[in-house]
């Protein structure tokens, strides 16, 4: 099972190092990781996704980083959990107009049309872009870069708020 | 008027403050300025023969006090030569400083001459570590390099500074405040999981005290034994945690793990509780994880939140210094037995514990006629001395006879390499330790194999005038080796024989400004023993040509439960 932890760091030289040495020397596996900074300049938001039983033990040593501030771990229901991915497909001029219109309901949006290709960019949570490729399979992917997962705690005191991307997974696409 | 400083003297000066007496270093190309301002300080300097032994001897100098063990270096080779004592004292906690210099910041990332990326090699190996870019920050980093160092979990941080940085000017200002917000280590144990350890306390039939060193890292020991004593608690102490109660108490069961005692190691496996103090559940103690201590419920205590759980699911947990939190269970037990608890009746298990005691005694033949056992010199040095000593081990044969046959009375008397097991760790240690307690007998046990690796510190030794004893048990092999391979490899010995006698270690004692001793047969073990103890005024090497063919017994093979521990040569296969 993939595990969303985030771990807010003191914005230092070297932090990203110290975090993947030490998921290298403990033998704990990355899935993805990303980090950026935080309204504070202070700190950065390191957001990584691993697989594995050990959660306890790696958010332990995780905070046992001096730089590290604070960690939570995120389940599926706790976070908004968001990925980019830019697709690049096949697209004979005669489709054009359907797959833009039909990536539209996945939120996704052309960003670059070339004279045989067409290249999306869409966000949103894993499952949502893993259904935009399985619909995008049948035109025939050519190339794919994605970014790591970023995550942030839902707010809990306010009203849950479902946004266009995830309502839009949730359609069939086929 | 502010005072100009330049780094180095700022350094030199940051190091003054935070009352360091003594560094241990080798100097170099990029270190060089800091080797200026330290000619003027109060800081002495010790010249080390090698980084690594400059490197174990703060670490010896640390064990012993309790201090911060401070080595210098320069860059390259002279900080990759400290990554070994870096990840021994990793392993074993103990707070050391080191300081290296760097390549200058313009030459960074040029593979300029002696540039090795100390920062990225030492990460992995230190609690915590530096590079100090900015001039300003050299106060500031030298500051927090010390608390990391001796506080929480202690263990060793470094601190690279360039060269160019060194020779930069600041205006001096003394450090602020200590500004680490991801670092605040509990001290106090949660009062809940008090209450709930002494619960599980009150109603245990079998408990068993597993002390680690982390009670000694906390100067816990009397804590330890108070509690001990007023639980009625029979108490193991780790290779790390010799003499954290008295070998000659009671309640003490001495040493568990691969090489314990049949009654240490039997008392956890069958103990009901485990009550885990400053100890981390290593392999070398539980022997197969999931065959270890089946029946025991466990009270975790650590102060590194990362040990608990690690190995082994804790019952109730805490979190905090280990002498903090046995006062504490202290206190709550007094209250409880003012309200009138009662603990569960422990004399049947007092008294199974006693049997095993008498019934398996670690135990050696010396034969008057035949070869030294090492166990014998071991015995004679503690008799000739009264235990009255520091013994220093290093890895092998003669470290687990030390520990299992050396009468353990006050802490911080047993100093070796546990974690990382560090051939070569005792000479240099042992002039750490002398130099912090120079009033007291510091004694190393050395291997011959182990010697060999480190003996040039004896030169250090000798122009420093600290008088260490080195023991060289000469069994003309790499003793724990050859025993493995005798066990499991059928005998077939490959890469163990180091030949009697080569080189003449009496020779190279004297070469090195040291009196050289040795003993031929037991007879002469005592007499030779008297003539070492008589020398103070420079260190002394004694060889005890002892028996190439003993094994270490009890012992847990590898990866075994510690239900089949072998007792004894007899009970082999
Ligand atoms: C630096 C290092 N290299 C190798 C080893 C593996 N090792 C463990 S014990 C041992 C033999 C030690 O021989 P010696 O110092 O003669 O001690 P003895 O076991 O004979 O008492 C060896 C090679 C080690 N622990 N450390």
């Amino acid at each position: 099972m993939n595990h969303v932890i985030s771990a807010l760091v003191e914005n230092k030289p070297g932090v990203l190092a110290r975090v993947s040495s030490m998921f290298a020397r403990r033998g704990f596996n990355i899935h993805s990781l990303a980090v950026g900074p935080t309204v504070d300049p202070n700190m950065s938001l390191i957001t990584i996704v691993v697989d594995g039983p050990e959660m306890e033990q790696i958010i332990k040593q995780l905070y046992k980083l001096v730089n590290t501030v604070k960690v939570t771990e995120l389940g599926p229901e706790e976070g908004v959990i968001r990925e980019i991915m830019l697709v690049r497909v096949n697209s004979d001029p005669t489709k054009r107009a359907e797959m833009i219109e039909s990536a539209s309901v996945f939120s996704a949006r052309p960003v670059d049309v070339g004279a045989a290709t067409i290249t999306f960019e869409i966000s949103g949570d894993p499952e949502h872009l893993s259904n935009f490729l399985e619909l995008m399979r049948t035109y025939g992917i050519i190339e794919l870069a994605q970014s790591g997962r970023i995550a942030l705690p839902k707010d809990r005191k306010t009203k849950r708020h479902t946004t266009a991307s995830t309502k839009s997974a949730r359609m069939d696409p086929s | 008027m502010p005072e100009t400083l330049t780094g180095a003297s700022a350094l030199i000066r940051a190091l003054e403050n935070e009352k360091v007496e003594v560094v241990f270093g080798v100097p170099g190309g990029a270190i060089l300025p800091a080797y200026d301002p330290i000619l003027d300080s109060t800081v002495r300097h010790i010249l080390a023969r090698h980084e690594q032994g400059a490197g174990h001897m703060a670490s010896g100098y640390a064990h012993a006090s309790g201090k911060v063990g401070v080595v210098m270096a320069t860059s390259g080779p002279g900080a990759t030569n400290l990554i070994t004592p870096l990840q021994d004292a990793m392993m074993d906690s103990i707070p050391i400083v080191a300081i290296t210099g760097q390549v200058p910041t313009t030459s960074i990332g040029y593979d300029a001459f002696q540039e090795a990326h100390t920062w990225g090699i030492s990460m992995p190996v230190t609690k915590h570590n530096y590079l100090v870019t900015e001039v300003s920050d050299i106060p500031n980093a030298i500051k927090e390099a010390f608390h990391l160092a001796s506080t929480g979990r202690p263990g060793p941080v470094l601190v690279d500074i360039p060269k160019d940085v060194l020779n930069q000017t600041l205006d001096w200002q003394s450090p602020g405040k200590i500004d680490l917000p991801g670092y605040r280590p509990s001290i106090k144990g949660h009062p809940k999981q008090v209450r709930s350890a002494v619960d599980l306390i009150l109603e245990s039939s079998r408990p068993v005290l597993y002390a680690g060193g982390g009670v000694l890292r906390s100067n816990g020991s009397e804590s330890l034994v108070r509690f001990a004593e007023l639980a009625a608690l029979p108490t193991v102490t780790t290779l790390m945690a010799r003499g954290a109660i008295p070998d000659s108490h009671p309640l003490a069961l001495g040493m568990p793990g691969m090489h314990g005692n049949y009654t240490a190691i039997t008392a956890m496996q069958k103990a009901d509780l485990l009550v885990a103090v400053g100890a981390r559940f290593d392999d070398r103690v539980t022997g197969r994880p999931d065959a270890f201590a089946p029946e025991a419920k466990i009270i975790h205590i650590d102060v590194d939140p990362a040990e608990i759980g690690k190995v082994r699911k804790a019952d109730v947990p805490i979190v905090g210094d280990a002498r903090t939190i046995i006062d504490q269970l202290t206190e709550e037990a007094e209250l409880r037995i003012e309200k009138g608890a009662h603990w569960m009746d422990r004399e049947s298990w007092l008294e199974t514990l006693h049997n095993w005691k008498r019934k398996h005694p670690l135990s050696y033949n010396q034969d008057p006629e035949g070869p030294i056992q090492m166990q014998y010199v071991i015995e004679q040095i503690h008799r000739l001395t009264g235990g009255e000593a520091i013994v220093v081990a290093g890895v092998g044969q003669h470290q687990m006879w030390a520990s299992q046959f050396w009468g353990f009375e006050r802490p911080n008397t047993w100093i070796n390499s546990g974690g990382l097991g560090t051939m070569g760790y005792a000479v240099p240690a042992a002039i750490g330790a002398k130099v912090a307690e120079p009033d007291q007998l510091v004694i190393a046990i050395d291997g011959d194999g182990c010697f060999q690796m480190t003996l040039q510190e004896l030169i250090t030794a000798s122009i420093e005038g600290i008088p260490i004893k080195v023991a060289v048990m000469n069994n003309s092999s790499l003793g724990m080796v050859k025993q493995w391979q005798r066990l499991f490899y059928d005998e077939r010995y490959s890469a163990i024989d180091l030949t009697s006698h080569t080189p003449d270690y009496v020779g190279l004692a004297e070469s090195m400004g040291c009196i050289g001793l040795r003993a031929k047969s037991p007879s002469e073990v005592g007499p030779t023993l008297e003539k070492a103890l008589a020398v103070t005024d420079r260190p002394v090497v004694i060889e005890f040509p002892c028996d190439p063919d003993a094994m270490v017994f009890p012992m847990v093979p590898a990866g075994a439960s510690n239900d089949d521990v072998i007792v004894s040569a007899e009970d082999l296969p």
